[in-house]
């Protein structure tokens, strides 16, 4: 007898050769075939699956694309056409890398929404969100980073405009900013150390973090559209009532997103890679120049919210910059995130059984979450910053009034099992 | 819910119309220019144009020869006969120029710029304006300017092709660009207005469709692969549907006992 002879094995063959010997029946049991999941998920809990797939195609086009990429100030640029142009479907292999990155946002905010549809971060989910917002935070800087190397006007104008904002710190500002770009100014140094970063450090993390962000969601279990604990109701075997195996039922199931979400992607891909302007950016188009700054600078959209909270901050306050209030703001807007599971105080977890002001409150923060993004993009006038302004109050109003609204409104009565809806 | 979510899907795809009808605005209204990259003999005249008329200042430093005679359908021997001026360049060189960077800018100001991505960076229908927009200018050192781009540092190499354009005083019925409205007269008033006062070797129908071929290459030059995108694209798009008809009649087998 080899290995723990309490795990369940194969019965004979190669597997159960492995299985004495590591425990892949278990972990295959663990996390695929034994893993009940609710079974009422909706078209919200195709995106965790899907984000998975997107940091698969970004690691292996990332890959292909280190294979031709220069990573010099002189050689940057050259290399991403020699790319787009010389090797062999490295045009698609760039685009599939580009669009990945806006994908890799779109999916990651539909899975971070629908949790806040449902409280999946509520107990005892709350390290399950947090690992969730590490991943996002990490995610952030792998983007930022990345959208240095192709050493276009917007890569270099964008890092300069994101990076100065810590020269607002007091005392340690200056020196801060030029520890990170290894520079006086953005330069080949600074393109070196985000390549070294974009491509070893950062993914190492990320993978690591959705590593603890599975094992900390399948020691507890999935949530579901009603917010209801599946476990609560177990037949004679042990099993949820209303849980299902993960595997075959859900990888079927999120075998037919992905073929929906692969749909989209590639029209992307090949029909507009450009992505309007939004996906890859025009000044781009042109190599990175210190002595020449674009007409406009906004960062990708993914990133416009928080820009936008950062421009709307236009007052100084205790003798400090108001450039340094708005960084702070800015920190916050995500920071706030993290605390969520303690800010909700409601009896119930989804959005389908609490009350009214739950209701319009989530209402507000999508329409002041978009209006920032939208704003985040267009050059700012006196109109658009009170707008910002106003955006950006009701953004922090959503967190900061949730222990009240949540607490004391009514409520409607959760049903017992999950409903088909 | 599902009316709810509907309704705030509109009110966000209203808010991003909004964004885009406010970043259009631009300044000078530009002929629209929609490249077809699959009208090879334009990619061809295209290419002869270039070669001919910006090639001598204007690189295109990531374009190879070879690649643009097998995309544009071309023999490379006629390419190298034809299309290929500096002895020391071969087929498989990209299309770089003579002139160095310091000559340039002693005798231009500052260097021509590289045009491998200019249909990206400017887009088509800039070029296409852009091109036909020269104008008699004498203060200017070349003594042209471009409505397009104003103070421009380069000279109109195509004047003989084009004839000598210039800007004129005009009343019209219609509401031109700049136009002002003559209150007594009833008509608009434009100084902005381009007319050709010398003709040139072409025909300003001649002369539109040219720089429409010109714009056409660049546009080529911008994208290389954008073709074989397109082409290989419904194969790619067909083939996911079925992955997903098949994925969808697979989950619904599973799933018929699941209530």
């Amino acid at each position: 007898m080899m290995g723990n002879p309490d795990r369940p094995k194969a019965p004979r063959g190669v597997m159960r050769w492995i299985d004495d010997r590591f425990p892949a029946t278990q972990l295959m049991q663990d996390h695929l075939t034994g893993y009940y999941a609710p079974k009422n998920f909706n078209f919200f809990y195709f995106f965790g699956s899907l984000a998975m797939l997107v940091l698969v195609n970004q690691i292996i086009t990332g890959i292909w694309l280190t294979m031709s990429y220069t990573p010099t100030a002189e050689g940057a640029f050259a290399s991403i056409e020699y790319i787009m142009r010389d090797v062999e479907y490295g045009w698609l292999i760039r685009y599939m890398h580009s669009t990945g990155a806006s994908a890799f946002f779109v999916v990651i905010y539909l899975h971070m929404f629908r949790g806040l549809l449902y409280g999946s971060y509520r107990a005892p989910r709350e390290l399950v969100w947090i690992f969730g917002m590490c991943i996002y935070l990490a995610l952030m800087a792998e983007a930022f980073m990345g959208y240095l190397l192709p050493w276009g006007q917007m890569s270099y104008w964008g890092a300069q405009v994101i990076i100065s904002l810590f020269t607002a710190i007091p005392v340690i500002g200056g020196d801060l900013a030029q520890m990170i770009r290894g520079d006086y100014l953005i330069s080949g140094i600074t393109l070196n150390r985000f390549f070294a970063l974009h491509v070893i450090a950062l993914p190492l993390v990320i993978v690591g973090l959705v590593v603890l962000h599975l094992v900390a969601l399948h020691e507890v279990g999935s949530n579901n559209p009603d917010g209801i604990e599946i476990k609560d109701k177990k037949d004679e075997a042990g099993n949820p009532l209303d849980g299902i195996p993960f595997h075959p039922y859900y990888t079927v199931k999120d075998l037919v997103g992905v073929g929906v979400f692969l749909f989209v992607f590639c029209a992307v891909i090949f029909y507009f890679p450009e992505g309007g302007g939004y996906f890859l950016e025009t000044p781009n188009f042109e190599p990175a120049n210190s002595l020449q700054t674009p007409e406009h600078i906004a960062p990708v959209w993914y990133f416009t919210p928080f820009y936008a909270m950062l421009r709307a901050v236009n007052y100084p306050l205790f003798g400090v910059d108001a450039k340094f209030w708005g960084v702070v703001v800015m920190g916050l807007a995500i920071a706030i995130l993290f605390v969520l599971p303690w800010l909700d105080r409601s009896p119930v977890r989804s959005i389908r059984y609490k009350g009214w002001l739950s209701r319009i409150a989530i209402v507000v923060f999508v329409v002041s979450f978009v209006t920032l993004g939208v704003l985040g993009v267009m050059p700012p006038t006196a109109e658009r910053t009170i707008i910002a302004q106003v955006a950006t109050v009701a953004y922090f109003a959503f967190f900061i009034l949730m222990p009240f609204y949540t607490r004391f409104e009514a409520t409607r009565a959760v049903p017992g099992r999950v409903t088909g809806r | 819910m599902r009316k709810y979510l509907a309704t705030c899907l509109l009110a966000v795809m209203g808010l991003f119309a909004s964004a885009l009808a406010m970043a259009a605005g631009s300044e000078v209204r530009l002929d629209t220019m929609k490249p077809d990259l699959r009208d090879q003999p334009s990619l061809q005249r295209g290419m002869q144009l270039y070669t001919n008329y910006c090639l001598g200042c204007h690189s295109l430093q990531y374009q190879r020869y070879s690649r643009a005679a097998e995309d544009l359908g071309m023999p490379e021997d006629l390419v190298e006969k034809f299309l290929i001026f500096s002895p020391e360049l071969k087929i498989n060189d990209t299309m770089r120029i003579g002139m160095s960077a310091e000559d340039a800018t002693d005798w231009f100001g500052a260097p021509p710029p590289d045009l491998s991505l200019e249909a990206r960076l400017r887009g088509t229908d800039w070029i296409y304006t852009y091109l036909r927009s020269f104008y008699r200018d004498e203060s200017r050192p070349w003594g042209v300017n471009n409505s397009v781009f104003p103070q421009v540092g380069m000279p109109h190499v195509l004047e003989p092709l084009q004839g000598v354009q210039e800007k004129v005083c005009t009343q019209s019925d219609i509401a031109l660009l700049g136009a002002e409205l003559d209150l007594e007269t009833g008509r608009y008033q434009s100084c902005e207005v381009l007319e050709i006062t010398q003709s040139g070797s072409m025909t300003t129908q001649e002369f539109d469709q040219a720089m429409w071929d010109l714009t056409n290459f660049l546009s080529y030059v911008g994208e290389p692969s954008r073709l074989k995108a397109e082409n290989m694209a419904p194969k790619v798009l067909i083939f996911i549907l079925i992955f997903t008809l098949l994925a969808y009649l697979l989950k619904k087998e599973y799933w018929r006992d699941i209530h």
